[in-house]
């Protein structure tokens, strides 16, 4: 019944199952052999969530087949986490991951993020094999392609809210004009512009995080990762850092993918995926709106 | 690129942490300043020692007697430091005459410039009035005056005369004539002094002033310009009269232009050990004052290694201070260090970060030990009387030293912190 609903709805995932990790697993491996990438690419229907007719389909941005993670706490006891884990993001697209406390959800988005390495599977981003790519060049992704917004904000202490937004652009060598212009710029956009030199432990956890915020958009990444962005906030502080996000995806095209404990955020978003146990269990549509708008 | 930043970065740091960077900075500090201020104080005894010798001529050789001893031979610098213990005092007949000296010159006349002799009588307190000087009396001989340097103010040196026929004549220094006579040469000159000499029973003399000579100053000098004790000269012969005595205990002969005075000591040592043949108490030494100079420059240069090799083990717990507090600055700030990692910083740029951290750490201690070092130094310089003088390549030497250190005991923590796994580390509790 799930998958019959989904089909309908022609979503870009594939791989959607509820099944045993070793069926799914076998699934990509047969994937894998079924054929190339341009060619799976093909066979991907139209996406109707954005309801573009006419237009192309936005790129693929991140392309995940089979991931899995496992830790090693001690040697024999390996601990796997995630399951095969198969997601297909299109540039623009704003998503929502759920689930519940301890399902993968912080550990599948670290390897979004290129912060942690998957143990098996593939995964493209932006075209990049990471199963490829040496640390400088996980550093450089991380830099210019990806923003990651923390539950905890992890502003760098000491240091003020200018200079925090101005750090990605340090990394990425932009030269010290631009750079403080640009972080101007960024903290009027989430309206922390009288906040400038403020430092992190001089501000209220709202407004750390729309700091953490305009950090994050510093070398204006495509991709805009955010690990429970208002878990450690009320629902109208909260409400608020939604609000940027929706901006950040209506205005400026940003893919966005969101970990949220709020079904109400969650249902904001374009798509809804619901991780359990280290696989996706469930995919919907989400209004992709605000709601109180 | 990152350089300034990193600058900056390494100074909050530091400035955060205020009380645990000056501690740890301490070993550094200590080491750096022992080395600046060792060099210092080395480097103005060889520029007095130096500026002594072409004062006083290095052509000088010093002749004296000296008591034999098997056990405890001279050493071969020809320095000797005479112990108390077992110390014998020469009589009369173990003393240097006239004739010795005599024979000495007209053996060596293309080699022997000047004899100088000279024989201390004791201190004495001069009071006229309100006014008063302290002294020491002196009987010197014709040669005194040239080998030592001393430059004559007013009135004349002693004629031969005065010198041979032992007069009660004197010469007092220009400080003696400020203090008794309101500093007028002239109505010192002609002047009879009374001396009352205390120390080894009560004597009395009275000379009359025919000279004023120009006092230098010893260097550091304890009590007030005023209370310095300066010399009264008188011929020698008055003073042997007033002593009863018939000979000496030493000499200096200065030598001619181009003499190797070294290899002249030693002719001179055996021309006088002729005399004391059959003396079973006393013999004759000599030395030069270049071998005095090239054995202190010896004994200065073995302290010198031996404080910077301690000063060197300062630097090195130093360091190891550095790298324990850089151990604890990245696991204090491992999340920071995440962060830093999930906002694109490469592993380089966290290298970087931690290395100029270590390095401006090193580097202010460094810098704080230089100017303890030269404040040591000067005022070491100064109590064993010599012009302090630092010298620029130590501090250049210290400087890259400590940058040195900090980039030696930084690398290992900087690396640490720049291999982190970047999630391990925004994880860290
Ligand atoms: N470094 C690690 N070593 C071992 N196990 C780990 C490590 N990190 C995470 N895990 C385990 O992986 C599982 C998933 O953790 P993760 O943080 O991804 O959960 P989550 O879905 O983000 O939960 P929450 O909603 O509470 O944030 C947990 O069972 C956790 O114990
Ligand atoms: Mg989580």
């Amino acid at each position: 019944m799930k998958k019959k609903q989904k089909q309908e709805e022609q979503l870009i995932i594939e791989d959607i199952t509820d099944t045993a990790p070793d069926a799914l697993e076998k699934e990509s491996d047969e994937a894998k052999e079924a054929g190339t990438e341009p060619a799976r690419a093909d066979q991907v229907k139209p996406d109707t969530l954005r309801e573009e007719p006419g237009n192309e389909d936005p790129p693929v941005v991140i392309d995940m087949k089979g991931i899995t993670k496992k830790y090693f706490i001690g040697q024999p006891n390996e601990l796997e986490v995630l399951h095969g884990i198969d997601i297909k993001v299109r540039k623009g697209e704003f998503v929502a991951i759920v689930g519940q406390s301890g399902s993968g959800k912080s550990t599948l988005m670290n390897v979004i993020g290129a912060l942690d390495r998957p143990t098996g599977g593939e995964y493209t981003l932006d075209g990049v094999d990471m199963f490829r790519t040496g640390d400088s060049e996980l550093s450089e992704i991380r830099c210019k392609k990806i923003g990651f917004v923390f539950q905890t904000y992890n502003l760098v202490a000491r240091t003020s809210a200018l200079k925090n937004v101005e750090l990605p652009m340090l990394y990425a060598g932009v030269p010290m004009r631009v750079r403080s212009k640009k972080a101007r710029e960024l903290l009027n956009l989430v309206e922390m512009g009288d906040r400038i030199r403020h430092l992190p432990d001089e501000l209220s956890g709202g407004q750390k995080q729309r700091v953490a915020i305009a950090r994050a958009m510093a070398n204006d990444p495509s991709i805009i990762l955010a690990d429970e962005p208002t878990g450690a906030l009320d629902s109208v502080t909260g409400r608020l850092i939604m609000d940027i996000f929706h901006k950040l995806h209506d205005e400026q095209g940003k893919t966005i993918i969101l970990i949220t404990h709020s079904p109400e955020l969650a249902a904001e978003c374009e798509r809804i995926l619901t991780l359990k146990d280290g696989v996706i269990i469930n995919e919907q549509k989400g209004s992709g709106r605000n709601a109180v708008l | 690129m990152l350089f300034f930043e990193n600058l900056i970065l390494a100074f909050t740091a530091l400035w955060v942490n205020k009380m645990r960077s000056l501690l740890t900075m301490l070993g550094i500090i200590i080491g750096i300043g022992a080395v600046i201020a060792i060099v210092t104080v080395g480097n103005s005894l060889m520029n007095s020692i130096s500026s002594e010798m072409s004062d006083m001529g290095a052509n000088n050789i010093v002749v004296g007697v000296q008591a034999r001893e098997s056990e405890e031979e001279s050493d071969g610098s020809g320095m000797r430091f005479e112990t108390l213990r077992g110390a014998k005092i020469p009589m009369e007949k173990d003393l240097i005459t006239d004739e010795y000296i005599r024979e000495l010159t007209a053996e060596y006349p293309d080699e022997i410039k000047a004899v100088s002799i000279d024989t201390s009588l004791g201190d004495a307190r001069v009071e006229s009035g309100r006014n008063y000087a302290n002294i020491s009396l002196r009987g010197i001989n014709s040669g005194y005056m040239g080998a030592n340097n001393i430059k004559m103010q007013a009135g004349s040196e002693f004629g031969s005369k005065a010198y041979s026929d032992g007069k009660g004549v004197c010469i007092v220094s220009d400080r003696f004539v400020s203090n008794m006579f309101d500093g007028d040469n002239d109505k010192a000159i002609g002047h009879k002094i009374e001396i009352e000499m205390t120390g080894r029973g009560y004597k009395y003399y009275v000379f009359t002033i025919v000279g004023v000579y120009e006092y230098v100053s010893q260097g550091f000098e304890m009590q007030a310009a005023r209370d310095v004790s300066t010399e009264v000269y008188i011929p020698i012969s008055t003073a042997l009269n007033k002593n009863h005595l018939k000979g000496y205990t030493n000499f200096t002969i200065v030598t001619k232009q181009g003499i190797d005075s070294d290899a002249f000591a030693l002719k001179v040592k055996e021309f006088m050990e002729r005399y004391y043949h059959n003396n079973r108490d006393f013999t004759i030494s000599t030395f030069s004052l270049a071998s005095m100079v090239s054995a202190m420059t010896s004994m200065v240069g073995t302290v010198s290694t031996a404080i910077t090799v301690i000063a060197a083990i300062s630097l090195i717990v130093g360091g190891i201070g550095v790298m324990n507090i850089m151990l604890v600055s990245i696991s204090e700030r491992t999340r920071e260090i995440g962060t830093r990692k999930a906002l694109g910083a490469t592993n380089g740029s966290i290298r970087a970060q931690f290395i100029m951290e270590a390095i401006v750490l090193c580097l202010v201690g460094g810098v704080l030990g230089i100017g303890v070092g030269i404040i040591g130094g000067a005022i070491g310089a100064k109590a064993l009387g010599y012009e302090a003088s630092p010298t620029a390549s130590s501090i250049v030497a210290a400087l890259l030293f400590s940058m040195a250190v900090g980039v030696f005991f930084g690398y290992y923590p900087a690396n640490k912190a720049a291999k982190m796994n970047p999630i391990d580390a925004l994880r860290y509790e």
